[in-house]
């Protein structure tokens, strides 16, 4: 009333004036002379006697420094972490995409055996260009094959380059998330710093024997009729 | 100061050539465009300032940086929007009038560098001294009006006219009130002349006269279309209103226009009400950016904090509120300058206590005409069933 | 002696900065009052019903986020329901307070976005919407530490939950909870009592209770002209029947009660997010794949579920013949029969008042459209 609800107003945004910002600058930020100290890790003056040049950008606020934002370990980037030797092209992945966008083209081989079976796999294409990142590929390996990946920053000029083939997903730097992949998360996994190449540690079980499958086999078809 | 430059340029030019024709017209000339250049070229680069500080303060208020990437600390920024804007196409609407179309954004921003021309920067540091500079600046700030109905009315657009004419009525209204509320300052000093009232301040009158002070601080708001009275352009409605059709530089000049505006309406401010260039020590040209800076300021967090009007509540502000605000005034200040008249000592003092006592009373009656009333604070807590029924008619009773 | 004027055509069109999303108006004016409005509406239409008959159960709850793109579990969670009602599947109780957390987590985004962007329509020059969204971004981030994303979660499958909680996740939980009261009163402070706010939304565009029931609208626009009626207390699903938490009612139907009564709404699901934090016991969050397989084939048959959503009621119709597909999805929207009131409400005030009473009505064109 009588205009002290307009003066409540202007002291809240006359407080916040003073309080730090919360935006974050990406992908790097300016700095001023303190700022670039802490970045680097050495004192101002260890600064100057390196370069002294810096110091002056640095006092105008015109240094740069790299930004890291902070993601969960189950972020759903926008690249795919595939380890062929665990891919028994099923195919349940290209079935449960809601768009389509997986694409995998076997022969049979008795040659270069994947770890479940006898099949060649020629092609495994996913077309990242119309894919949503909603993770029901992943959900729906049975062999831990697929992963969701971290990074997002995935810029290109072609369309074409947007489809990952099976060389590039072999020669990725695999950082897998761990999205439905519990196992990542049991010893404080943290998808950017370490990398999982070896394909023994992305899964959660090891395939069985064969002896194994054969008695599963057998079980199931005497006891349940 | 015109005397000054007109004797250097004299004595420079009779170094080197000694008798020319018309010699003092050229002189006065030279001088005059000299003056000018100084001027015009100060506000551009205060404009250009304004919006650096204006972006990074709004910012600030709303806790986030503002721009902060070209240049040192981001001052680069409005050098390079004006770069950008210069590299436009020029549009021209095929239903448009060409010759209004291209002169409108001129109209608007003209009047503003005319008004520095009687704002006296130091002790002897002006451009020109009227007996009547008051009056000038009142009729200098009225023909900014012209330029936004010339440009809507040249566009041919519908959505422009609409905001256009929502403006034209706003100003024509906000005169009134600007105009009257200076009548008290014009009583105490005699005398229609800035630098008169500059010399007369040894007490600032924003504390003389505080009703004067409020309505012209928030009719100037609204000659410049400025928060909470930016309704032609506002851009959640309308988006730009009166500036949809214009491209490249000319809307490059109605932007600078508008800030150039908010300058001058501060600096006006400043003279009339915070004692211009008044101060210690230093020179008048500090105190007065100072004082003007403190206005932007206050005009930028207003900005930041109150959202907008609606045009009948803004005509009901004009003609209801303010201009009885004035009328109060009048009538306390001429009765004050009456009763204590000039050559007595502490006269100011005996005036702003009457004014203070007499006169501010009455704006809290201003809150009268924004339908405050029917605030109840039974809103704050909540109620449970629909007030003013016995039995709540949809809630269904847990069996 | 009358002065004869012409009425005006505008076509406020597609691309607005005001209209949330892409919607079209041709509004008639006689002078700066409106006599007509006629919405045009149909712009984001993707064809979502037509394209889950394509679709298996579970990769419907994708198609289900983007229909309302800002109350994405909300959407989830009353497909979910119609679906275990349709194949009678008994969820998992660790997942259905997960399920509770999650959606009134959502719900105080969902008002969040309401509120920010109805005072910037207002012209505050996006101050309030910068507190709003700083709230929101908390928010955010706790949804991608549940799910990895944070608009489009596809979070919820039928039984429970799609994966439990990190430990972090509890953390952030239990600081936002101490922390958002604060945050409330701040926005109160800087708007509730502001006298432009007041005259520009006070007694606009009033719905009386008749008018309201007549047209079906439901959601914080029905409770603000004084009937109390909100289905997680008169007729409710999951456990929203064993938390405590009252449902603010004002009485007066303007377009300040709409935006206090969401602010107060604010309140209430923070005080449900504690008690379920509270209430909640460890164990598995979704049925093992025996008993619910992912390749879900419900009994033949159709149900029709509806939740509270944040804007209204939610309502999921499928019709079930017994395949891996539905044969007929249908979404009641709140917000496309919300907005059928918007010509009733508008006729009459000036043109200021347009875009205040639309933001008031808080649609979401995702949802109008689908």
């Amino acid at each position: 009333m009588l205009g002290f609800g307009l003066i409540k107003g202007l002291s809240v945004t006359f407080r916040n004036l003073f309080s730090p910002v919360f935006t974050i600058q990406y992908p790097d930020k300016r700095v001023g002379v303190f700022g670039l100290a802490k970045s680097k890790n050495k004192s101002v003056l260890a600064l100057f006697k390196e370069n002294p040049k810096q110091i002056l950008i640095a006092a105008l606020g015109m240094a740069k420094v790299k930004v890291k934002i902070e993601q969960s370990p189950r972020f759903r980037g926008n690249e795919f972490v595939w380890y062929d030797d665990r891919c028994t092209a099923c195919a349940s992945c290209a079935k449960y995409c809601p768009l389509g966008i997986i694409e995998i083209v076997t022969h049979a081989s008795e040659e270069n055996l994947q770890a479940g079976g006898n099949y060649e796999i020629d092609k495994f294409d996913i077309d990242t260009g119309r894919c949503m990142f909603c993770g029901l590929c992943v959900e729906a390996c049975p062999y831990d094959a697929l992963h969701m990946g971290t990074d997002f920053e995935k810029g290109n000029y072609l369309r074409s380059e947007l489809v990952l083939d099976k060389e590039t997903l072999i020669s990725q730097v695999k950082n897998p998330s761990s999205w439905f992949r519990p196992q990542f998360e049991e010893n404080e996994y943290d998808p950017w710093t370490s990398e999982v190449s070896d394909s023994k540690e992305a899964g959660r079980h090891e395939k069985p024997n064969d002896e194994k499958i054969k008695q599963d086999w057998v079980n199931k078809r005497k006891f349940n009729g | 100061m015109f005397e000054f430059i007109y004797n250097i340029l004299d004595f420079s030019i009779d170094l080197f050539i000694k008798d020319i024709k018309f010699e003092n017209y050229i002189l006065t000339a030279l001088t005059g465009i000299i003056i000018a250049f100084a001027i015009i070229n100060g506000v551009l680069g205060g404009v250009l300032a304004l919006i650096w500080g204006e972006r990074r303060l709004l910012g600030r208020f709303q806790q986030r940086t503002g721009p902060n990437r070209w240049g040192p600390q981001g001052i680069l920024t409005s050098t390079a929007d004006a770069i950008k804007v210069m590299f436009k196409e020029d549009i021209v609407p095929e239903e448009a009038d060409k010759y209004i179309f291209n002169v409108a954004p001129l109209l608007l921003v003209i009047p503003v560098f005319i008004i520095f021309s009687v704002i006296p920067f130091g002790i002897s540091l002006y451009a020109v001294d009227i007996n009547v500079s008051v009056l000038f600046i009142l009729a200098v700030t009225s023909i900014s009006g012209l330029s936004i109905i010339c440009a809507a009315w040249a566009s041919a657009n519908r959505i422009a006219i609409f905001s256009a004419l929502r403006s034209v009525a706003m100003l024509i209204s906000y005169e009134i009130p600007v105009g009257l509320s200076l009548v008290g300052i014009l009583l105490i000093c005699e005398s229609m002349s800035v630098m008169d009232i500059v010399i007369y301040q040894k007490i600032p009158f924003i504390l003389i006269q505080p009703v004067a002070a409020m309505v012209f601080f928030l009719g100037s708001l609204a000659e410049i279309n400025r928060t909470p009275f930016d309704l032609t352009e506002a851009e959640s409605e309308l988006a730009a209103g009166y500036q949809n059709d214009y491209s490249g530089m000319k809307w490059g000049l109605f932007y600078l226009g508008e800030f150039a505006a908010a300058i001058a309406a501060a600096t006006v401010f400043s003279t009339l009400f915070l004692g211009g260039p008044n101060g210690p020590i230093l020179p008048g040209i500090f105190w007065l950016t100072v004082k003007v800076i403190a206005v932007l300021f206050v005009i930028i967090w207003i900005r930041a904090s109150w959202p907008r009007f609606r045009i009948d509540q803004v005509l009901n502000l004009a003609w209801k509120g303010l201009f009885e605000l004035t009328l109060v005034n009048i009538i306390v200040t001429s009765i004050a300058v009456i009763i204590w008249t000039d050559g007595e000592a502490n006269r100011l003092i005996y005036i702003g206590l009457a004014n203070w006592i007499f006169a501010f009373p009455f704006v809290f009656l201003i809150f009268k005409m924004l339908k405050t009333k029917n605030y109840d604070s039974d809103n704050k807590k909540l109620i449970r069933y629909p007030v003013g029924s016995e039995t709540p008619k949809f809630h269904k009773e847990k069996n | 002696m009358s002065i004869k004027s012409e009425p005006i055509t505008i076509n406020l069109g597609p691309q607005h900065p005001s209209t949330h999303g892409v919607f079209r108006m041709r509004v008639t004016f006689d002078g700066e009052t409106i006599i007509d409005v006629e919405p045009i509406f149909g712009y984001l239409h993707r064809g979502s019903e037509k394209l889950a008959e394509e679709r298996t159960y579970t990769q419907v709850v994708t198609l289900t986020d983007r229909m309302d793109y800002v109350s994405s579990m909300l959407n989830n969670q009353g497909y979910i329901l119609a679906v275990e009602k349709l194949s009678s599947i008994q969820p998992e109780t660790r997942g259905v307070w997960l399920r509770m957390i999650a959606s009134e987590l959502q719900r105080i985004a969902s008002h969040l976005v309401a509120v920010g962007f109805l005072i910037q329509d207002l012209g505050a020059w996006g101050t309030p919407l910068t507190y709003a969204m700083r709230e929101r971004e908390k928010i955010l981030q706790m949804f991608e530490m549940l799910c990895g994303a944070r608009i489009t979660n596809s979070y919820l499958r039928p039984g429970g939950v799609f994966m439990d909680a990190p430990e972090q996740f509890w953390n952030n939980l239990t600081s936002f909870i101490e922390e958002f009261p604060s945050a409330i009163d701040e926005l109160e402070k800087l708007l509730t009592s502001n006298e432009i706010i007041f005259s520009r939304t006070k007694d606009v565009a009033v719905l009386t209770p008749e008018q309201a029931i007549n047209a079906s609208i439901t959601g914080p626009i029905l409770r603000s002209t004084g009937v109390q009626w909100d289905l997680r207390k008169n007729d409710p699903y999951d456990f929203y029947d064993k938390v405590e938490f009252d449902i603010p009612t004002h009485n007066a139907g303007d377009n300040y009660s709409r935006y206090l009564l969401r602010v107060q709404e604010m309140r209430e699901s923070l005080k449900i997010v504690k008690q379920c934090v509270d209430f909640i016991e460890p164990g598995p969050v979704r049925p093992h794949h025996d008993e619910v397989p992912f390749l879900l084939r419900p009994p033949k048959g159709d149900c029709y579920v509806a939740i509270e959503g944040s804007k209204g009621e939610l309502g999921f119709y499928l019709v079930s013949d017994g395949s891996i597909s539905p044969y007929r999805w249908h979404v009641r929207s709140s917000s496309l029969i919300n907005l059928t009131l918007l010509r009733d409400m508008l006729i009459g005030t000036l043109f200021g008042d347009l875009f205040v009473t639309f933001g008031g009505i808080d649609i979401n064109m995702g949802e109008v459209d689908r």
